[in-house]
């Protein structure tokens, strides 16, 4: 009877890829067979794993994400499942309600797609072009650093500060990402320059 | 954290005060879990909320917001009075020998030095007494009057059980019990762990909260053992990193200090870091500071940095104020000074005090650039969203860029999660639409600008145009090539200056560790905490080896741990003045007659002998402070302050309001509100369902936690005749905001000397943008002033009314 079979040992009875005609022959007709034909294979065993740590808090849990595609030059990633990474010493595979979500943060409707500007005055953002909106900026950073720069103080010690422009940095960056921000900012001469452990 | 998460599994008793890690980390706090499992560990919980860590507690007390120094003072009276201390430990490894100079002294809530003008002390008489041959006196009976140890009974005399109520209105058995647990730690077989987060650090005394676990630490001998420590929970994924790699105004990665004006060159730098050591024998390992420093100058300008340049020294800017802090910043910006800021993933206008401050700065800016994976709040600070955000686009002139960014599932590199533990990742998808990589980003602004300065000339481009900038692809920096130079690189050939036919370092290969790095500029270093990261070896931070040697809980192959791949800082501590284990159940490293060996790396020269050399080879001292000398701005001692806005007066100084060494900007002090016109004692927290601004865009969690809530007692909501989940607003003397009210048994009122005080509790997770419904967040009413030592904002204790209301007006 099909009710006594775990739904485990269906499937290895059934083989994952099994043909209903197969089903049929193992004995099971009618219902049992439109159910097994409803049984697709495993999408996560035709996925890529790769590892990563959880993005929020510092516990920083070990995370497996599965994507498809096969990480060929040509083919486009998409992550379509994400679980706690059982090896991980810390977390040995659980998550937390945050954690388990991270799919939906990944993709979520609100993530910054393009470029965008806004006007002085304006009522809303508008698409803009990469290159367009960082000529921009480095214009606007230069212009306000030539204005303002302070070489000297007032007992002419050699200060070499900017401190009309800051800048905040972020708390889930890489090391590295905050290391090539670091060398940009300072040598600016940037002192305004802070990050979310500040808060 | 000195320890580690996985370390928590060793524990005898663990202290959640100032966190809530049940519902803020709750994959890390399962290790509290395992402790309790599988040794019968307690859990103490002190809070003014029965949180959910609460609701697993062995133990729970009450505590008033902003009193947690008043409770642990007093822990620390009970615990000398009862003689529960770990007296070798306390004699051998912390300051308590050391006579102090005749001139300090503490009264009326101010130690001496204070200059009320300009709110700071004159920290000379904060110092030890040094004897004829340099170093300070000590007086190893304990019992010269001078001494630390008498001068810290003395101090905290005043903090009775009976005081301790009335301040905290933790009731008077509770307290004692709770005080009786801790100290029963200072066995030499038993310990605590001392697990706090922002609880403790977003408050105008947050560093010195934080001192005074430390001391109780301390004093029970609780500090460099497994199952002990104080563990800081950072907030987000690489908090620890950020501020290891130094970016914040006064730093320069691995702790190192931005020049001040009064450092006008290199030697005057150098003159008052030469770290001599206060005591015969011992380490003082800052004394290689200018090898730290130099490498580091050379990873920023190589070979444009060189002796004769001072290693480009005047290239870095200097400071004229202790730090050009976000506080400092956005007053700063709020008086028209700031043109351009940028915010790379930080979201201001939700997570800075007093919002309408934050609007009001940043529509004086130029240009303001987002950098974000999310559509943040920030980068829409000037759009009319109502309520909500109300504000008229037409007169805000600032231009504002949205740049789209990676997020952690698109990007490739390294966070140090609080544990220390650098771990690498690995990217599973390409990032959506246009969205590139913030590395990419800052590659292509300074490559702008160092040919707009080619071009153009301008004000002074030496440090910009000499960047360096070493990478296959200029245009696209990869995370590889930036993490080998954090770990370090030798620039040039050293050989043996006994043998010269001898190399010690190779040119081109990485260092192994800091203890290779020079002052001669023969190599480089980003962040001299994080050599050894990647080595010629490889990438020690990928590493993924399970094993756990001893069952000790230290992964010592998995990732990599800095300094050195240490798990347990100060590990040298876990061993008597014999250097064998306090307790031999718990064995981390130990002495063989010639060697420190054991299950982690030794925080000590491995041949160090026991009795020479101290265990916290970082101080001069060799030993570990009970008193701070004069590396605390509000006082080497903590008192107890109450937060700048209160309920109640200082029991203890009834004179001064907040924290006197605090700054507080003039308008921001006009700014703060009274008990007269808002009673009520509010703080701010995370729920476990949501991660600050973030997780309103994520589906789950939106409709997890969808609409933004404030907590009241059952007391205060008949009082006010407020219904359960009927609306509230909510003020301060900056701002109001809408909520539903939850009305709680998890809230109580304190009683206070007589006075009953409400607690009011705001979560922090809504705003206008994303799927969770619309809302506010306590920055709309918490005050614009910080910690003494950090300015960290004193987001946890502040004052505001609570009304029944109809809601927000729906337009």
């Amino acid at each position: 009877m099909l009710k006594e079979l775990s739904r485990r040992q269906f499937l290895a009875a059934g083989g994952a890829g099994l043909a209903g005609s197969a089903i049929a022959a193992l004995g099971f007709g009618g219902p049992e067979e439109a159910l097994a034909q409803a049984v697709r294979p495993f999408r996560l065993a035709q996925t890529t794993e790769t590892r990563n740590t959880c993005p929020y808090c510092s516990v920083a849990c070990g995370v497996i994400m599965y994507s498809l595609g096969d990480k060929s030059k040509n083919a486009h990633a998409a992550v379509v499942h994400i679980e706690g990474d059982p090896d991980h010493p810390t977390n040995r595979g659980t998550l937390c309600p945050k954690g388990a979500a991270l799919l939906d943060f990944v993709h979520a409707e609100t993530r910054t797609k393009f470029p965008q500007y806004r006007g002085p005055g304006e009522r809303e953002f508008r698409r803009i072009g990469w290159s367009e909106a960082l000529d921009r900026i480095a214009r606007l950073m230069k212009d306000d650093r030539d204005k303002n720069f302070v070489a000297t103080n007032q007992d002419g010690v050699t200060v070499n500060r900017w401190l009309t422009t800051g800048f905040l940095a972020a708390s889930a960056t890489t090391n590295e990402t905050a290391f090539l921000t670091y060398k940009t900012v300072r040598s600016l001469g940037i002192l305004a320059f802070d990050n979310q452990a500040r808060v | 954290m000195t320890n580690s998460w996985t370390d928590i599994k060793n524990t005898d008793l663990v202290i959640v005060m100032g966190g809530n890690a049940a519902e803020a980390h709750p994959c890390g706090f399962k290790w509290v879990t395992e402790a309790k499992a599988q040794r019968g560990a307690k859990l103490i919980v002190v809070d003014p909320r029965f949180t959910r860590t609460a609701s697993v507690a062995d133990f729970y007390a009450p505590i008033r917001q902003g009193t947690d120094i008043a409770f642990l003072l007093g822990v620390i009276k009970y615990c000398i009075e009862n003689d529960k201390i770990q007296h070798d430990y306390v004699r051998a490894f912390t300051n308590a020998p050391y006579i102090v100079k005749d001139g300090f002294s503490y009264q009326d809530g101010l130690f001496s030095g204070y200059d009320e003008a300009k709110r700071d002390y004159d920290r000379a008489s904060w110092e030890y007494e040094l004897g004829p041959d340099g170093y300070v006196q000590v007086d190893e009976t304990l019992q010269n009057p001078r001494c630390v140890y008498q001068l810290l009974k003395q101090h905290v005399a005043a903090y009775t059980p009976e005081m301790v109520e009335r301040i905290c209105g933790t009731p008077k058995d509770k307290y004692l019990a709770i005080c009786k647990m801790i100290s029963e730690c200072s066995a030499r077989d038993k310990t605590m762990t001392s697990m706090y987060a922002l609880g403790w650090t977003q408050h105008s005394k947050g560093a010195q909260n934080i001192r005074t676990m430390a001391m109780v630490q301390l004093l029970l001998g609780n500090i460099g053992v497994r199952g002990g420590g104080m563990n800081a929970l950072r907030g987000h994924s690489n908090i620890q990193g950020l501020t290891d790699i130094g970016l914040m105004s006064d730093l320069i990665p691995g702790y190192l200090a931005i020049p001040k004006d009064r450092e006008p060159d290199f030697a005057a730098y150098m003159s008052t870091r030469g770290f001599k050591p206060l005591r015969p024998n011992q380490m003082s390992y800052w004394q290689n500071y200018r090898k730290f420093m130099v490498s580091f100058l050379k990873s920023m300008w190589g070979p444009a940095a060189t002796a004769e340049n001072d290693f480009a020294y005047q290239w870095l800017p200097k400071l004229d104020v202790s730090g050009y802090d976000m506080l400092r910043t956005f007053d700063l910006m709020h008086q028209g000074k700031v043109n351009g800021y940028f915010c790379q993933g930080f979201n201001p206008l939700l997570s800075a005090p007093n919002r309408g401050k934050i609007t009001a700065a940043l529509s004086k800016l130029k240009f303001l650039v987002v950098m974000d994976p999310l559509q943040t709040e920030t980068s829409r600070f000037w759009k009319d969203e109502g309520v909500h955000n109300d504000v008229k686009p037409e007169s805000i002139k600032t231009e504002v860029f949205e740049l789209p960014t990676t997020c952690f599932a698109e990007d490739e590199g390294s966070l140090v999660n609080s544990g220390r533990w650098l771990q690498w990742h690995w990217p599973g998808q390409e990032p959506p639409g246009e969205a590139k990589t913030d590395t990419w980003i800052m590659a292509q602004l300074q490559l702008r600008l160092r040919e707009l300065y080619k071009k153009e000339g301008g004000a002074f481009p030496d440090p910009i145009v000499n960047l360096h900038w070493p990478y296959r692809d200029p245009q696209d920096p990869q995370p590889d090539e930036i993490a080998r130079e954090l770990n370090g690189y030798v620039v040039s050939t050293v050989t043996d200056p006994a043998d010269p036919s001898k190399v010690l370092l190779e040119k081109g290969k990485q260092v192994d560790t800091f203890g290779q790095l020079r002052d001669d500029g023969s190599t480089a270093c980003g962040c001299w905490i994080y050599s050894g990261c990647w080595t010629e070896r490889g990438n020690m931070m990928a590493r993924r080896d399970t094993n756990d040697p001893g069952n000790t809980g230290a992964y010592s192959n998995w990732a990599f741990s800095w300094p050195a791949n240490r798990r347990i800082l100060y590990n040298r501590a876990s061993a008597d003045l014999d250097g064998k284990a306090w307790d031999p159940k718990r064995k981390l490293i130990e002495w063989n007659g010639t060697a420190w060996t054991g299950y982690d790396v030794p925080d000590i020269a491995v041949n160090a002998k026991p009795r020479d050399v101290g265990p916290f080879i970082m101080n001069p001292e060799g030993s570990a402070r009970l008193f701070a000398r004069g590396l605390m701005r509000d006082g080497p001692f903590p008192a107890h302050y109450e937060p700048f806005e209160s309920p109640v007066v200082n029991l203890m100084a009834p004179k001064i309001r907040g924290n006197p060494a605090a700054r507080i900007f003039k308008d921001d002090l006009a700014a703060l509100g009274t008990s007269d016109k808002f009673p009520y004692a509010a703080t701010s927290y995370r729920l476990t369902e949501h991660f600050h601004f973030w997780t309103k865009h994520v589906w789950v969690n939106a409709v997890l936690q969808p609409e933004f809530f404030v907590e009241i007692s059952e007391q205060l909501a008949a009082e006010k005749n407020i219904q359960k989940g009927g609306w509230v607003k909510v003020s301060s003397n900056r701002g109001s905001v809408y909520a539903k009210a939850v009305v709680t048994k998890r809230i109580k009122p304190l009683i206070c000397d007589g006075k009953t005080v409400h607690v009011v509790g705001i979560p922090l997770h809504w705003g206008f943008t994303g799927a969770a419904r619309k809302g506010f967040g306590p920055n709309s009413l918490t005050p614009f002033v910080g910690d003494a030592n950090t300015d960290t904002p004193e987001f946890k204790a502040f004052l505001v009314n609570v009304e029944p209301s109809n809601g927000p007006a729906v337009s």
